[in-house]
Order: C-alpha cells, then structure tokens, then sequence
C-alpha cells in the first residue's frame, strides 16, 4: 500500500501545463457570441507524466481482489478474468454506435442474443432482457413488470409487496419507486421465510413477494416451492433477487421452481470487475406470465439478421439504449469458458469454500443459524468484553485481508457476513480463518491492538460525523 | 437513560412536554443514545398543520436515519434553529436545548392517550 | 478447470473438515426434484478460442474508426487520451469494490472528490455525486427528486425536443404516479408554467442541437416556484455559459463523451450536479472529506443516510451500484484535458460543426434548421434522409441520425455531429457524397 498523502488534482496544479496534445485546427474559425460564451473554467493543469503518478499512486491506496483476498458478503468478489478485458476492449465494440442501424450492428445484436439465451437456460426462464444497468436497476425493472401485469388485468388494487426482514435495502426501495408499499414478512428461527406470517399477509391487495434465494444469510430457503404456490395462490407473483446466483448455475433454475421474474448481477456471478462501484449489468429474467412485459429492446433473430425488438407490453426503456454492452461482453466471455460443466462447478467451489470456512471459524465467531451454509454466511463478531465487529473488520485490515460486509443483514447484530468465492484455493482461506482466530486471542489479551486499528493504512479511522454534519464535498481552493 | 418526569411519550421515542398553552417536543434520551451521533435533523416550515402520527421532520445519524411523528395533532409555531448548525444538541440536551418543534395542539385530548414516563420508561427498557 | 483454483485434493480435504463425503451433500436444502439440472450449454471453450469467436463477431460491426463518422444523438464519437484506459484499466482500480472500508479504499474515494469536484466545476453546481447509470437515468431521477419534494405539485414540464430516449425512460420510471408529464415547444422560458408545476427541463442543447435561452427560463421556473432542471452537453459547457451559471437548480449530463468509448450504448456516465440546498435530497454515493484521529486528510462516502442500505422504502433512491470506472475514466479525462484541453477540444467542435454546417448549407436543395448550436445541428435533405443514410454508409460515410428513426414523418431531416475527430477533408467528404447522393 502506497502509505504517503496524495495531494489532490487541483493542488498539484500549475498554470500552463497541459497532458494531451490535439490537432490544430484545419478549418476558419467561428467566433463564440459572447452572450453564450463561457469567460472561466475551473480544471487543474497537469502535464502527462504528473497525470500517470497522480493516478497511479492513488491506484495503490486500495485494496482489490487483484490485490488482497476480499471475502465482502453479498458482493461475490471473484477473481475477474483478464481475458474479459481483453475481449472487452475491441474496437469493433469500442467503436460502434448504438444508433447506427441493426444492420450496421450484427455483431453487438448477436452477441447480446447469445448471452441471453445463455442466461435464459441458466435461469429457467422463457425470455430474458439485459436492459438494466445494475442490480437495483434489474429490481426496478422487475416490479414495474409485476405491477404492469396487475395494471394489465384491471388488478389496481394490488398495491403491497411482500419483502422477508432479510432483504438487501434496495427491495424496499425499488418498491416505492414503482408505487408499491413495501411490507416485511419475518424469518422463521431457521432463518428462511415465516410461512405463517406469509400466509397472515397474503389477501387480494398483495401484488407479489420479492425473495432472495439463497438468501442474505447464505441459506436456501427449502420452502421455495411452498411460498412461490401460496403467493400465486393469493393472486400474487413471485420476484426472484438474484443476488446470491453464484450458488446456483448449474444447480438450480428459479425459473422451473416458480419465480416469476428475476435479475442476476453479472458483475457478481459472472465475473464482471466491480469497478470500485460499478458498472454493473442486471439482466431480468421471466417466465410464461411476465415475458411480454420485459423493459426493451431485446435482441432477435429475424430470418438469419439480427434486430433489436420492443415486447409486445413492454415496461418501456429503462435506460438509453441497449443496457452496459460492454459488461455484457465480459460476462459472455466468461460463461463461454466455463460451459455447462464449468457452472456447477463454480457453485459447487462457491459452497464448498464458505463452508469450510465456516467450519474453520464458527467456534469462535459464532453464527447464528448454525445450518449448512450455501454460497456465503453470517457469524458475529462481538467476540470479546467491549469489541465490536467493527474493530475485528478494522483488525482484519492489519493483517492484509480485505473485511467482510459488516452490521448486514440488519437481523443479525455484530454481524460478519462472509463470502470467499469459488477463485479463493484452500491456502487463502486457512490464512484468513487463522487471521480471525488469532485476533480473536488478541481481543481478550490486546483489545487496545483491536480498537486501533488499522495501523498499517495510508489513515487510520475517519470521523464520519464531523464529515457529514459539515460536509465537504468538493475541492475548495 | 434520563426520563423528562413531565413529558409524556410516544413509543416512537419523540416526547410532548406542555409550556403554557403550546407543546415542546423531541426526542428522548434512550431515542438519541440508540442512534449515536447526530448529524442532521429536517424540520417542518413553521404554519404546517400535522395530524398526530404524522411524520414532522427526520433524525439522521452516520448509520441511521429515522422520522419523527407528531405525538399531538397541531400546528407548528417555532423550530429549534439551532439544530441545523448543532444537531449534537440533541445527543446532549434533548429534553433541553435540544428540542425540535414547539406547536400550538389542536385537540388537547389526544395527551391523555400518550405514555406517562413510568410507561414510557418501561415500553423504552425492552430495547 | 480456469478461475477455479482448488484442486482435487483441496477438496479432498476441505471436505472432510466439513464432515461430508461429496460435495452434492452440501446442497441438502435444494428441493431433490430441482437439484442439479442440466444445462443445454456448449461445452467450455479455451481463452484462444472464445477470444477468436469474440473477435468474429466484434468484427462484423461498422466502426467509427474505419469511417468518416458524423453520427451523435446521444452517443459522441470523441478523442480519448491514452492515459485514460492504461491508469483506470489497473487492477487496483478494476477490481475494487465500492469503497465502505474507506482506510483500503482512498484511491477510489479521493478519485470520486476529484471527480465530484471538476465536474462541479464544469456543470457550475455546488455539489455532484458519484454517478447514474447513463444520462437518461439521471435525468428521470433528477424529475423524480423534483416531484418528491414538490409539496404535492404533479406537473412535469418537458422539451418536446428531448431526447425520444430520455423522454421513454422517463415514462417507465413514472409509470407509477400520479403525475401530468407535458411537453412544450420551442423556448423553455415561453413554457406556460403554473402552481402545480414541479419542474421545468429544459435541454442544452436540445435533441435537434438549439441552444435556448436558459437565463430566461430559470427565472420563470423560479418565479412559479419551480425547480429548473436543465441536461446539458458536458464538452459545450467548457466554453459556453454552465447550466449552474444560468440559474439551474439540477443539471444532468451524459458523461460518455468525457474519456469513454461508445460502446455500443454502454456503459454509459449519468452525471447529476444540484444546489447545495438540495444535496440532502441527492440520490447516489458521495464521496466527502473527513480527518483521522491524527488530523490526516482522508475521504468517506458521506450523507450516506439518504441511501437505501440506511433508509430502505424511504431511501431517496434504489440505486446502488452506480458507474464507478467510467466515473473514473472521466476523472482521469478531465485532469488530463485540463482547463486548455478541454477548452481546444469543445473549439474544435464548434469549428468544424460551424465549417460543416456552412458548406452543406450552401449545397443545393439541402437546408441547416438549427440557429444556435455547437456540435450537431439539424439538416433538411431533399431526398429520404433513411436511405441517403444507408447509401453513405455502406461507403464507409455515416452522415448522421435520419430522424424517421425516431419521427417516421421526419423523414427528410438528418441530425449531423461533428467533433474534433473529423477532420476537414472528412468533412469536405461529407459534403461531397451528400452532394452527390441527392442527385
């Protein structure tokens, strides 16, 4: 880790330098009206090389999975293939135009035509579009759809929609962005849906349920099939957060098990860099009832030319054109290589890896639901008088591995969510449960060791209240 | 936990205590302890009519965020300036210099339905 | 088996630490009926022969490199420095995630202040956030924190000249609400404004290329008590007056044009910049300064209360991963443009777009109908402008957007772009074979 203060842009600054070098101009000039025109612009000045290290050493303040093992819960941070990147970074994607005509376009239409397909099979689902941007955006998508169909019927009185206590904070939020009241069904004391309090809230004004399988405590809900009848039952339909898909390729098709419509985050289970925040990809899934519905266009194959088409009752245009094209040919690129087999195999690696860290671990840190965990799972990490999970994740730090989601899911307290993924080998994960072991000892003998860290970063612990409650939120000379 | 003797409560933590003709409310101690330090509060423009149980403003902290619902009908006469430049005041004074919302209630009855601080006291400790 | 790194004796191991004797026991949960289905997938393929595949079909795309390229609507063909993809391409960078461990994740968080910071700097706003997913996004939510803070005022106020995308997007996202969505013509200032008004957009430029008078209409938005949202150009506002400047209270922009590749449509950099008495208000991550216990510099996502992982149903959004690398990217592209660069850059469109538009306006039979512009402006073709089009481009001379895409009775207008990668002799081509072609 680079550990010396970097200054910012604006202070690294100095009149008349310049890092790039354009063309003169070859044609007469038009003079700017100076009604319009602009007198200041307020950008730093850097020549190239200033540039390359700015941003070079600001590159080595993070940790990243290129860099560290980063079990973050929920985030499937997965090894990302470099070949991605390259297949990525063709010109003849670079370089197209999303308006420039199908025909000007085969190449882009039939690739987004192959992934669907693709992921269509790994889902179980009958169409699947790759519109959305993101996961959230993928929710989003998914319950305008489920509210069109109610709309669709003449159902308007379908206003509310089931989400377990469990849920990721965008189920919620996505629903009040479609209008939706959002109401929350308990866990049961193994952690899966209430199914009593399921059956309590389910009456005529219940549009659906939106449900994460296996869900944020990393276990699978074995009354899936049971919760997608009695929701249908009731008029409802079933919404399927793929969040945790990366337990089941090859595994499971929530499309043949009920789930009306759902959406993967190819940034999670398909191997897509995170980016520091993003672009993600949140393609939706659906089945018979809500296929017509999908947010548009998809790409189609009319009689051997490729096209990009509106379902016929379509949600609409979630985003400008055709969804993150070049997340999805990182993801195609990948699920090329691993094939049908390779898909198992990773939820297969995905589980095993989480449960064994479990089994290294749990003695120590407790876990709640001491079930057999799917693709991830949530211990706490108040292990000692007077340590929170926050010093144990800040200790974590000291040691060179990158913490776990902490204090999520809300149902837990102190909780340490964990997901190493199926690219960690059986070395890295002995080393992280032997870190977590050994800052356990130091939690009785040297809290103090806890409460400081981490000692080994470019800066300690930020004070976040006086950040927020006098904001700074741009550079001010 | 302090307890305002002479405030009454909602189980949603805000607090009416009566000056005179109008009412003083906040949030109490156990409310600002459970969500740590706060960094800003939203309050209502002054004139707004609010039916009790209805949301008059939001309490954020780092972690959380939480409305604050009017524990009588009324209208609102004065807010507590000073908590936009220290919203801290809450987390030191809340009964104090950290109230938020003076208003002049509408149906006075509606007090007798709120919880007496030996209640409150008790509703508070099962946290 | 690539991306898989344990081997057979790994597993071996691990799962007699487990307590197991396959790996299938570990999905006990799954319903039997349901467990392991098959998978009608080919079988897995080699990095050499995927990347072959790929190459093949990448291939069979027209490219703007190989063209003389005078095609925009919302997708901008411009140069992008070679710094740009070799420091945001990092590993360090790439693979990161979003940065809520801020002591191992100050590049990307100082990245996203830099970000936030010049391109407050170029909107004219007080405060930007971190990201939306494309411009369209960000403008629909910028009309969605317009109606939820409107005190019950239900009437939208768009450009009829908006971008027929950005105006469909913004439809899905209020398909839910009890809104009045109306479109005006012509002047955003002459747009009939009332109490029931939330917002008034206006677009800078707009669809066809006009730049209207902004000054105007945020004094009438205000006057109404309105916010005024306006969606701007990023490039033109290094030289022409910013949205903030002229009195906008939101400003979006599509940022691709800033460092990044077209994509084919995404992905995509929604930029969203507000006042400083809406910044409670702001959907997205933001990224503040904050110190350590020792007084070190350092920077936090902050206000993180608006957020749907604090808030949930009452979050001032669902967003969540945002477009974080191409945010970067354009953090990179503005440090390294700089005050000049950029500035040379949006001159040099103005230029050649003014150049362009003065040659085909002079051909016979063809018309320029945009008055104000700065780098695409709207032609009147004396043919078809689909098929004049099509023609061109088949020889490798992509004229512009025929706007029957979108209007099928529009069908004699073409919105041509210029932008400083097209050189004069392009320029002149165009010209030529636009002659030529409506013969």
């Amino acid at each position: 880790m680079n550990l010396k203060p970097e200054p910012l842009v604006y202070e690294l600054s100095s009149p008349g330098r310049i890092a790039v070098s354009l063309p003169e101009r070859d044609v007469n000039a038009t003079p700017i009206p100076a009604s319009l025109a602009r007198t200041d612009l307020p950008l730093p000045e850097l020549d190239e090389l200033t540039v390359v290290r700015h941003f070079t050493r600001l590159s080595q303040k993070n940790y990243s999975i290129d860099t560290h093992f980063y079990p973050l819960g929920s985030c499937t941070m997965k090894y990302n293939p470099k070949v991605n990147e390259q297949t990525a970074s063709l010109s003849g994607w670079r370089n197209s135009h999303p308006l420039a005509g199908d025909e000007f376009s085969q190449g882009s239409i039939e690739l987004i035509h192959r992934l669907q397909e693709t992921l269509r099979e790994i889902g179980g689902f009958e169409a699947v579009s790759l519109q959305p941007a993101a996961g959230a955006h993928g929710e989003l998508s998914g319950v305008f759809m489920i509210r069109a169909w109610h709309q669709a019927r003449g159902d308007v009185k379908r206003r509310k929609m089931l989400i377990p206590d469990s849920a990721h904070g965008t189920n919620p939020a996505s629903c009040t962005m479609a209008g939706l009241a959002a109401v929350t069904i308990p866990s049961d004391a193994e952690g899966g849906v209430d199914l009593a309090a399921l059956r309590a809230a389910l009456d005529d004004t219940v549009a659906g349920i939106m449900i994460t399988n296996p869900n944020t405590l990393g276990l699978f809900d074995p009354n899936i099939e049971e919760i997608a009848r009695l929701v249908h039952e009731a008029g409802g339909l079933v919404y399927g957060d793929g969040a945790n898909m990366n337990a089941l390729t090859g595994v499971f098709k929530p499309g043949e098990a009920g789930i009306d419509v759902m959406h993967f985050n190819l940034h999670k289970t398909f191997s897509t860099p995170h980016g520091g925040g993003g672009p993600g990809a949140g393609m939706v899934g659906a089945g018979s009832k809500l296929k017509d519905f999908l947010p548009g266009p998809l790409a189609v194959l009319e009689s051997g030319t490729y096209r990009m088409r509106m379902p016929s009752k379509s949600i609409g245009r979630m985003k400008s054109f055709y969804g993150n094209f070049g997340v999805l040919v990182r993801a195609y690129t990948y699920v090329r290589m691993l094939g049908a087999a390779g898909l198992r195999r990773l939820a297969e690696n995905a589980v095993l890896n989480a449960n064994y860290l479990k089994v290294l671990i749990e003695g120590t840190y407790p876990v709640k639901y001491p079930r057999r965990c799917m693709h991830e799972f949530v211990a706490m990490g108040d292990i000692a008088e007077g340590v929170h999970t926050l010093d144990v994740a800040k200790r974590l730090i000291d040691y060179g591995f990158h913490p776990p989601t902490i204090y999520f899911p809300l149902i837990v307290s102190e909780a340490l969510m964990i997901e190493p993924t199926e690219t960690e080998d059986k070395d890295t994960l002995d080393e992280f449960a032997e870190a977590l072991l050994k800052i356990a000892e130091e939690a009785k003998s040297h809290p103090d060791l806890l409460h400081a860290a981490p000692s080994t970063t470019p800066i300690g612990r930020l004070d976040e209240v006086a950040a927020a409650r006098n904001p700074v939120l741009c550079y001010r000379g | 936990m302090t307890i305002d003797k002479n405030a009454r409560y909602r189980t949603s933590h805000e607090y009416a205590r009566r000056e005179g003709a109008s009412i003083v409310t906040g949030i109490s101690d156990h409310a600002q302890d459970s969500l740590g330090d706060i960094v800003f509060v939203e309050l209502p423009a002054v004139g707004k009519v609010l039916k009790q149980g209805e949301a008059f403003g939001v309490v954020e902290s780092v972690k959380a965020a939480s409305d604050l619902y009017m524990p009588l009908s009324g209208t609102i006469t004065e807010v507590n300036a000073a908590l936009q430049g220290d919203p801290a005041l809450i987390n030191k004074d809340p009964y104090g210099a950290g109230w938020m919302i003076k208003f002049a209630p509408a149906n006075a009855a509606e007090w007798d339905g709120l919880l007496d601080a030996a209640a409150y006291e008790k509703e508070a400790g099962k946290e | 088996m690539p991306f898989i790194a344990n081997s057979d004796a790994d597993r071996a191991a691990m799962l007699a630490r487990i307590g197991v004797s396959s790996v299938e026991e570990l999905f006990g949960d799954i319903p039997e009926a349901r467990r392991f289905p098959k998978l009608d997938l080919g079988e897995p393929l080699a990095e050499l022969e995927v990347t072959r595949e790929i190459e093949s079909m990448a291939a069979k795309n027209l490219s703007a490199s190989a063209c003389a390229w005078f095609l925009g609507a919302g997708a901008y063909n411009h140069f992008i420095p070679a710094v740009v993809p070799a420091l945001a391409s990092r590993g360090e960078f790439l693979t990161a995630y979003t940065p809520y461990q801020p002591e191992v994740s100050q590049g990307t968080l100082q990245a996203i202040f830099e970000y936030q910071s010049m391109a407050a700097a170029l909107l004219g706003m007080e405060v930007v956030n971190a990201s939306h997913y494309d411009g369209a996004t960000a403008l629909a939510e910028a009309v969605l924190m317009a109606y939820n803070n409107g005190g019950g005022r239900r009437r939208i106020l768009l450009p009829a000249d908006l971008h027929p995308e950005y105006k469909e997007v913004i439809r899905t996202y209020f398909a839910a609400f009890d809104t009045k969505i109306e479109e005006y013509t012509g002047e955003p200032g002459k747009a009939t404004l009332d109490d029931a008004t939330c917002c008034l957009v206006a677009a800078y430029p707009d669809f066809s290329g006009e730049i209207h008078d902004l000054k105007a209409a945020a004094d009438a938005a205000h006057a109404a008590g309105a916010l005024f949202i306006v969606h701007a150009d990023p490039i033109m506002c290094a030289v022409l007056k910013s949205p903030g400047e002229l009195g906008a209270d939101i400003v979006t922009a599509e940022g691709q044009a800033l460092g990044n590749a077209m994509n084919y449509g995404g992905p995509f950099l929604g930029m969203m910049g507000v006042s400083s008495k809406l910044v409670r208000k702001l959907p997205g991550r933001i990224a503040g300064e904050a110190r350590d216990h020792e007084g070190r510099r350092g920077f936090v996502l902050t206000l993180t209360a608006r957020e749907q992982h604090i808030r949930r149903e009452k979050a001032v959004s669902n967003i969540c991963s945002n477009q974080g690398l191409v945010m970067l990217q354009t953090c990179i592209y503005l440090a390294a443009m700089g005050k000049t660069g950029l500035r040379t850059v949006a001159e040099l469109c103005w230029n050649k777009a003014h150049y362009a538009a003065s040659r085909i306006a002079a051909l016979p039979g063809f018309k320029v109908e945009t008055g104000n512009f700065f780098k695409e402006f709207t032609v009147r073709t004396p043919v078809p402008a689909g098929s004049l089009a099509e023609k061109l481009s088949r020889r490798g001379v992509v004229p512009g957007l025929p706007l029957s895409r979108y209007y099928p009775s529009r069908d004699r207008e073409l919105l041509v772009c210029v932008t400083e990668m097209n050189t004069k002799a392009q320029i002149d081509l165009l010209v030529e074979s636009l002659k030529e072609a409506a013969k």
